[in-house]
């Protein structure tokens, strides 16, 4: 899978987005710095970076949550203006519906997609039909998601985990062309981790989608993407420090798909770690990174 | 107390383990002090002085409850009934209404930022006027007849409310809305799909705390005009120092107070279970 031009418009685009928050008294701080990026269709990307370098910001601008301060961010050539059902998420703290039960979370969209507010009393009888079959659907979600006998339950009745589990289905059952994920997989335990990323692997194979996940797992990155994207405040331009974040990297993984564990033990697979790791680091710390070497997935200063 | 033998918690402290009936005794405390120390009063008062009218003994108390609700007036009327009736009445009136209009102003200017800039400072100044000082005002308005008190009860209540119902929309995470966005939702989706459904159940626990003011607001009303009612019987035989019947009607309508949140509170455990433990 390479980059190719598209024959149509890419599936993204950032061009030139600088993003500023106003600072109390002190005009504003820049955190993202003039991006420019371009996302062909059925790309699976991951965003790694250190904490606070503005990952999830980007991911609020791709949604339409907020808007840039300047530059343009283009979802299939049209400008963002706000969320949409083409663009999926799953948000880096879980936002599951409180008031409603796994399952009715899960089929929420699906739902949605189908009935109308009034169109679920005016054709009640219909709606009851399908509703069963939305059911089945979303349980055939939740067991992949070993949450099947939890269908029942409210959020606050699930540890941290399971929500995101939850929130993570409730996403890709609506099979968005674009899925954005903030640190899906970080509350999670070492096999239900693996289980997903395979899950989520496989759902990428049959679907096409286009996936831009955030991960402070850098091994999962390599693992799981196509493409690795570095954004860092961490770099010193000619005009001196920087100012706000930028792709310091943005690399291809060169594995093949579908992936197997084995490229774990690829001597590639270990350069692209270092390689990463590295650029992502605060410099005050690259001296002492260099004597120490590198852990396996020290995603800058993991937070 | 949970956990026997020598690895017990200490019956006192904010670890403190309590068994059930340990707070069934508690509970139960207080009122039978209370009760204790008005029966002692009131013997007191009759052994120095057997005509005394301020506290009646248990008997007079009584007889005072069985004419009130067994035996009918010169009217024919079993007033506590009737009185009953006719408060209750304008008491759902004014809160239902309130209810629903503070619901429906909250959750508006709760979610549409245009609704919000023209309403909400307005709301907020609204709320501080003071409901007893619009009393004469609305009787001049609209007469001594129901309309006035139901009114008073409504504007004492209904901004309180929507000023809350407000802040619970406001509450819900911004996530949560983009979220059913991305699922497909509609505007109005959001609104009556993720939005109301939330603030629902903080409605009755509003209703509960607006109890006690609509109450208060109702028996004002009663007290300065009105031909029946719970506050109108108080404030009438004042006039003869009949304690044997305000006793009991004051009585009466706090235990009517009590059933009332009692309702809302089993409404939301039952219907609502999802809401966070501390607000059951
Ligand atoms: N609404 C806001 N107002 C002001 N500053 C903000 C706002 N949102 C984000 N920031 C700032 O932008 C920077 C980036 O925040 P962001 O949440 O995007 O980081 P992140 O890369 O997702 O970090 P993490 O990996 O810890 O989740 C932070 O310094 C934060 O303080
Ligand atoms: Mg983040």
């Amino acid at each position: 899978m390479s980059a190719t031009e598209p024959s149509g418009p890419w599936q993204l685009e950032l061009k030139q987005v600088v993003q500023e928050y106003p600072v109390k008294g002190a005009g504003w701080k820049r955190v993202l710095d003039s991006l420019d990026l371009r996302v062909p269709a059925g790309e699976l990307v991951a965003l790694v970076g250190p904490s606070g370098c503005g990952k999830s910001t980007l991911l609020r601008l791709l949604l339409g949550m907020e808007l840039p301060r300047t530059g343009e961010v283009l979802v299939d050539g049209k400008h963002v203006v706000g969320p949409s059902r083409e663009r999926g998420i799953v948000f880096q703290h879980y936002s599951l519906f409180p008031n409603l039960t796994v399952l009715d979370n899960v089929t929420y969209g699906l739902e949605l997609e189908e009935f109308t507010l009034l169109g679920k009393w005016v054709r009640y009888p219909r709606y009851r039909r399908r509703r069963k079959t939305f059911r089945s659907e979303a349980m055939h979600a939740l067991e992949k998601m070993r949450l099947a006998e939890h269908a029942h339950k409210y959020p606050f009745e699930l540890s941290g985990g399971m929500r995101q589990r939850v929130a993570i289905a409730q996403a890709m059952i609506m099979r968005p062309r674009l899925l954005m994920m903030d640190e899906p997989f970080g509350a999670l335990d070492y096999t239900t981790r693996y289980d997903l990323q395979l899950y989520l692997l496989d759902n990428f194979y049959q679907t096409r989608m286009t996936v831009l996940f955030i991960t402070h797992d850098l091994e999962e990155a390599v693992f799981l993407a196509d493409r690795i994207l570095v954004l860092s405040p961490y770099y010193v331009t000619d005009s001196g420090a920087a100012n706000g974040s930028r792709f310091l990297l943005d690399e291809r993984v060169p594995f093949p798909h579908p992936r197997v564990l084995a490229i774990k033990k690829d001597p590639r697979f270990g350069a692209l770690l270092e390689q990463i790791c590295e650029l992502g680091l605060d410099p005050s710390r690259r001296q002492l990174y260099r004597e120490r070497g590198p852990g396996q997935s020290a995603g800058g200063d993991a937070s | 107390m949970p956990g026997h033998g020598r690895h017990t918690r200490r019956w006192y402290g904010i670890l403190a383990a309590m068994s059930g009936r340990a707070s069934l005794v508690l509970a139960v405390l207080p009122f039978a002090l209370l009760a204790a120390i008005y029966l002692y009063g009131s013997a007191a008062r009759h052994a120095e002085n057997p005509d005394d009218k301020v506290m009646p003994t248990v008997g007079q108390l009584a007889d005072g409850i069985w004419r009130a609700a067994f035996e009918a007036d010169r009217k024919g009327e079993y007033r506590l009934w009737v009185d009953t009736k006719a408060s209750l009445r304008r008491l759902a009136i004014g809160l239902g209404l309130a209810a629903l209009v503070g619901l429906a102003v909250g959750l508006n200017i709760g979610v549409l930022p245009i609704a919000r800039a023209a309403t909400y400072p307005f709301l907020i100044f609204f709320a501080k006027i003071p409901p007893l000082a619009l009393l004469p005002i609305l009787f001049i308005l609209f007469g001594v007849e129901e309309k006035a008190k139901i009114i008073l009860i409504f504007v004492g209540v209904a901004p309180v409310i929507a000023i809350d119902m407000y802040l619970r929309a406001r509450e819900i995470p911004y996530e949560q809305v983009v979220k059913a966005l991305t699922l497909g939702a509609s505007q109005p989706e959001v609104i009556y799909k993720v939005v109301l459904p939330q603030i629902f159940p903080k409605l009755l626990s509003a209703v509960r705390l607006s109890l006690g003011p609509a109450w208060l607001f109702l028996i004002a009303a009663e007290s300065i005009a009105a031909d029946v009612g719970l506050g109108y019987r108080i404030f009438v035989v004042r006039r003869y120092m009949a304690m044997d019947v305000i006793i009991p009607y004051v009585f009466w309508i706090t235990f009517l107070g009590y059933l009332m949140d009692l309702a809302l509170r089993l409404w939301m455990r039952w219907g609502f279970r999802w809401v966070g433990e501390g607000e059951k």
